[in-house]
């Protein structure tokens, strides 16, 4: 039997994670290379991994600046990450 | 949880030490409740492992996603959840902040797909996909190892792991004679071998390759540098311990962390602190600890007192590791003028080393002012320049304006 899914969009691509999954790491399945832009215009993804360093922060369900790496995926989640 | 409620003890981070604190001090007869801003209790060793259950059958009222921003009155914190706010009082308070890694500028590092070590790892447990990605790992101390035998399990084809550490050297200048450490490394080398990965000592990442992302990164090693390509760089320098919250409660520090007594209660009656925040001390050293917190803010302390020579043990050891890893001054080379350093703000060293000190950098380059508020450039720049930060002051994180005025 395969592990439970969620689906949820990410920059408006559907994807597939496991139940359980960050959103970060929905970002990343979903082939963004980029979480934000810096205040520079520079692209930036996870760095820590743990909610110290809010590289990771995305948009999530319209609320800017959350940090994808403490978030669990949820079904219909849209998250976006900068442009 | 209802809001405004009351506990004889509150332990915030659920991490070996808080789980290890909240489990005696519940057992001690204490009411207790355990704060952590993750989803779930464990913290980052045992994220995502069945490990603290153990620690959980005991009575402790669990908070998770929840940070606590500020101490708006002596016995009150005030936290914020994804849901809202909420404000809980304690007679005694245990601070088990634990660390985060040590990051390092050098050319490239901001790059996506640079990440920590432990940082990759934790990302990895969350559900990033690891197979079948050339991983390089990096940086100093026991955890590379750990980080690449997981990723390697995960399916990751691990190139090499580059260690910053001269283990030569170091046994000449005499740390050979401490038994434990030298036994460690021997099982390092061991152990590296193994898991059939390069394990280069004295050697460490230069610069990091790539226009939109990493597509390599060059390591030097006896004055020679090669580029490995590469889809993640996994870099962290060991650990530092996560001082702001205690600071911001004005307990004192000692060389290492937070400055505590046997009890492990520190300058401020009624605060202890456990685990990596008093000094890094690894699983061991941070569950001994937490146990000995939670026997002496429960008003247990001929407890706590049974644990003193386990502690003991674990702080010699640990001691000797930090000094094995410490990072090399060459390090301190690795920024150029245009190196950023400041990831959250877009300062570059060039920028910061003009300045004399912390809080002349933050005046006149925003060092240090974004949203981590100096928790990732702030290590960097004490390790690159020597200065520490001065203050913390509320909220220690950023938060919503609706939190800030319930405050």
């Amino acid at each position: 039997m395969s592990e439970p899914t969620l689906r949820l969009r990410v920059d408006g691509l559907t994807v597939d994670v496991p139940a359980g999954s960050m959103v970060s790491a929905a970002v990343a399945m979903a082939g963004a290379s980029k979480f934000r832009r810096s205040v520079t215009g520079q692209p930036r993804a996870a760095l820590c991994g743990m909610g110290i360093c809010f590289e990771c922060r995305v948009t999530i369900n319209g609320r800017a600046h959350c940090k994808s790496c403490q978030i669990p995926c949820e079904a219909g989640m849209e998250v976006n990450t900068d442009a | 949880m209802p809001a405004n409620s009351q506990f004889d003890v509150i332990v915030i981070g659920a991490g070996p030490a808080g789980l290890a604190a909240a489990a005696r001090a519940a057992e001690s007869g204490a009411r207790v409740a355990m704060v952590d801003d993750n989803p779930h209790p464990g913290g980052q060793i045992w994220r995502a492992s069945r490990s603290p259950e153990p620690w959980l059958r005991s009575q402790v009222e669990v908070c998770s996603g929840a940070r606590v921003f500020a101490a708006p009155a002596p016995g009150v914190l005030a936290l914020e959840r994804s849901h809202g706010e909420l404000e809980l009082k304690y007679r005694s308070l245990i601070l088990a902040t634990g660390a985060r890694e040590r990051f390092l500028p050098f050319p490239g590092w901001t790059l996506p797909n640079v990440a920590g070590a432990g940082g990759l790892q934790a990302l990895a447990k969350s559900g990033l996909p690891v197979a079948g990605k050339k991983i390089v790992v990096a940086g100093s101390g026991p955890l590379l190892l750990a980080v690449a035998k997981y990723l390697r399990g995960h399916g990751a084809d691990v190139r090499l792991i580059a260690e910053q550490a001269d283990f030569g050297a170091l046994f000449r200048f005499g740390l050979g004679l401490v038994a434990k450490p030298a036994k460690l490394i021997e099982a390092i080398g061991f152990r590296a071998a193994l898991l059939g990965v390069r394990y280069l000592t004295a050697c460490w990442p230069v610069a990091a390759h790539g226009t939109e992302k990493l597509e390599s990164v060059t390591l030097q090693r006896n004055g020679k540098t090669w580029t490995e390509p590469c889809d993640y760089l996994a870099c962290g320098f060991g650990l530092i311990p996560n001082v702001e919250l205690p600071a911001l409660f004005g307990c004192r520090m000692s060389e290492t962390g937070v400055a505590v007594d046997e009890n492990q209660q520190t300058s401020e009656p009624g605060i202890y602190c456990a685990g990596e925040v008093t000094g890094i001390g690894g699983l061991d050293l941070a569950l001994v600890e937490g146990e000995i917190a939670g026997y002496a803010a429960a008003g247990k302390p001929q407890d706590a007192r049974k644990l003193f020579a386990a502690r003991e043990s674990n702080r010699k050891f640990a001691e000797a590791l930090e000094s094995a890893f410490a990072p090399r001054v060459e390090l301190r080379n690795l920024p150029q003028d245009d190196t950023l350093v400041c990831r959250c703000e877009d300062v570059a060293y060039g920028r910061i080393r003009q300045c004399s000190n912390w809080r002349e950098a933050k005046l006149h380059t925003r060092c240090g002012m974004g949203p981590c508020q100096g928790r990732v450039c702030g290590g960097a720049v004490e390790f690159l320049l020597g200065w520490k930060a001065e203050s913390v002051r509320p909220p220690v994180l950023p938060v919503r304006v609706g939190s800030l005025g319930k405050t």
